[in-house]
């Protein structure tokens, strides 16, 4: 579904800022696959994602989407194959805009965006039944300005506007880390039901360590640009935070920075 | 006085397309384009010089809203392409307009008074319907005797500008549209709905450059010339239109803001005929009086607010002690 091959990205090489942000990251997801990513801040997490979506060019290396070269496709056009879901609450949605006219920008994804109109009557409908699995009462909103919700409810509408067209491939960037617990809380079950439902291929990067051993079926952990650690399975379900450390400790031969990252 | 009104609501209404122009570009795409001080005078130019060398008005009026496009596309390039500041490239863009201009006339004003205009065309067409006198009767039997030549710019005006305004409405809400819209609210999102956000900047700056040009070759052909220096300061009157129209009439649905912002125009027009009234001011002054107005239209609505606030407050304040007092005797 996912591959990427020997990516590397540099950033102002050759200065004393220079930093490897990612080295030859090799990885293949398969069809379904639900990744958690953990790492301290400038592993290089946020850059791999920034990668896969076509934000950022690597420098070497090959990434496809479905056996398809991806790796020169700009942002605007890859993202008919990612859903994304961002850190912002405030990022995913258009503020000035309705909640049937976002659904209706995101439904457009994956299809060429004509000269009809956006929200039709049948269109409603479906956008009624999807947010109602929300359960957030936002169905009865339809023509309520995005900026008017909460930041809980907008990251729950940009989940759903993210995942409702059935990407290919969808990435979670830290999308539970602005939000109070309770919130929290919910949009993760919410993901979960959501990735479940569409079978979707999904890369999600946490800062959350229990988030990431109760979530899907495989983990990296990242370190200075590289993964270093992958876990799949029985083997995943298995892990505690406890035995995550100790295994970065272990390959590392350091103190994972505890103090960047979330235990809880 | 009466005729002046009547002329200063018959040109509102032409300046309206250019205000709308402004509209899409200001608020829609959050672009503040200056390029417009530029194409208006591109489409006065442009339907001049291809009115005087024979070509049917119509077609010279429509050849000026192409012209305006691509005028306006170039300043979309400078900004997505060539990564210049969007006010930037505006600016830069009047400025190469200032020469282009010159360059189309081939003399710093082009008289039309000799030609055949798109609305001396209507009028011959006009007079023979009997709608003038129709309204002319009308308003004699009031008691005004001083009444309009024609009435035929003023009704057909109307109809254009409603027509490109529901088209507006219509655009704004297809799939396209919702894209352009999102391209002016949050960027990042819409291309991570694959929108191509460079394209719809691109053809959404031209698109409003070119209403912007069509209204600038009507007004040429309205006033009976062309001039290089009639764009000076437009974009503040097109700003004008758009922040009056909207703290006037409200901006509730995409429909209600663009007949604000048409509204708009119009009164700015009736207020700057009323103010020109005055003997102490001058022609001249015609700048400053639109730039008083634009600065009460931004001051005054948020004034106003913070003030019914203060209000709602001590009011609140007040019952609350007299309360405290009753509950103390």
């Amino acid at each position: 579904m996912l591959q990427l091959q020997d990516i590397a990205i540099t950033f102002n090489e050759g200065t004393p800022d220079e930093k490897k942000a990612l080295q030859s990251i090799k990885l293949e997801l398969k069809k379904g696959d639900f990744v958690t990513i953990i790492g301290s801040n400038g592993a290089g997490k946020s850059t791999l994602m920034n990668v896969i979506s076509g934000n950022l060019t690597p420098d070497v290396g090959e990434i496809s989407i479905n056996n398809k070269q991806v790796t020169h496709l700009p942002e605007y056009k890859r993202s008919a194959f990612i859903g994304r879901v961002f850190q912002d609450p405030m990022a995913g949605t258009a503020p000035s805009m309705t909640i049937e006219e976002n659904l209706a920008m995101a439904y457009a994804r994956n299809k060429k965006r004509k000269l009809r109109r956006g929200v039709t009557a049948k269109r409603k409908v479906l956008f009624r039944e999807y947010l109602e699995t929300l359960n957030l009462g936002l169905e009865d909103r339809l023509t309520a300005k995005v900026g008017l919700l909460s930041g809980g409810e907008r990251q729950a509408l940009s989940l759903l506007m993210a995942t409702f067209t059935d990407p290919d491939i969808l990435l979670l960037d830290e999308h539970t880390a602005a939000l109070d617990p309770s919130r929290a809380e919910l949009i993760t079950q919410l993901t979960y039901d959501i990735v479940e439902k569409f079978d979707l291929t999904t890369l999600m990067v946490t800062h959350n360590m229990q988030q990431a051993l109760d979530l899907g079926n495989r983990l990296f952990m990242m370190d200075k640009g590289q993964v270093i650690f992958d876990v799949e399975g029985q083997e995943k379900q298995a892990l505690t935070i406890e035995k995550l450390l100790h295994e970065f400790q272990r390959i590392r031969g350091e103190q994972f920075e505890s103090d960047k990252a979330v235990l809880g | 006085m009466l005729i002046s009104l009547f002329g200063a609501f018959e040109s509102g209404i032409i300046y309206a397309i250019m205000a709308l122009g402004v509209y899409l570009t200001f608020r829609v795409l959050d672009f503040p384009d200056l390029t417009v001080d530029g194409s208006f005078v591109t489409g006065a130019a442009v339907a001049s010089i291809a009115i005087i060398s024979g070509i049917p008005p119509i077609i010279a009026t429509l050849m000026a809203a192409v012209a305006g496009f691509f005028a306006g596309c170039v300043t979309g390039l400078l900004h997505t392409k060539g990564k210049i500041n969007s006010l930037l490239s505006g600016i830069l863009m009047m400025i190469a307009l200032y020469s282009i201009n010159l360059r189309i006339m081939g003399q710093p004003t082009l008289p039309l008074l000799n030609e055949t205009t798109i609305f001396k065309q209507l009028e011959s067409i006009w007079a023979s319907t009997g709608i003038n006198s129709f309204f002319n009767s009308i308003l004699g039997s009031l008691g005004m005797d001083n009444t309009p030549a024609t009435w035929s710019i003023l009704i057909v005006m109307i109809i254009v500008t409603i027509a490109i305004k529901l088209l507006t409405d219509y655009y704004l809400k297809t799939e396209v549209g919702l894209a352009l819209r999102a391209t002016g609210d949050n960027q990042k999102m819409i291309r991570s709905f694959s929108a191509n956000t460079d394209t719809l900047i691109i053809v959404g700056v031209g698109f409003s450059n070119a209403l912007v040009a069509f209204s600038g070759a009507l007004i040429a052909q309205h006033g009976g010339f062309a001039d290089v220096g009639m764009g000076i300061g437009l974009i503040i009157i097109g700003l004008a239109s758009v922040i009056i129209g909207e703290a006037l009439f409200g901006t509730k649905t995409i429909a209600r803001t663009t007949l604000a912002v048409i509204g708009g125009a119009i009164v700015y027009r009736i207020v700057v005929t009323l103010a020109l009234q005055a003997e102490f001011l001058e022609t001249g002054d015609m700048k400053l009086i639109t730039a008083l107005l634009v600065i009460a239209a931004l001051v005054a609505p948020k004034a106003i607010r913070t003030r019914r606030e203060k209000k709602r407050r001590l009011q609140k304040r007040t019952e609350l002690s007299r309360y405290k007092v009753e509950e103390a005797s």
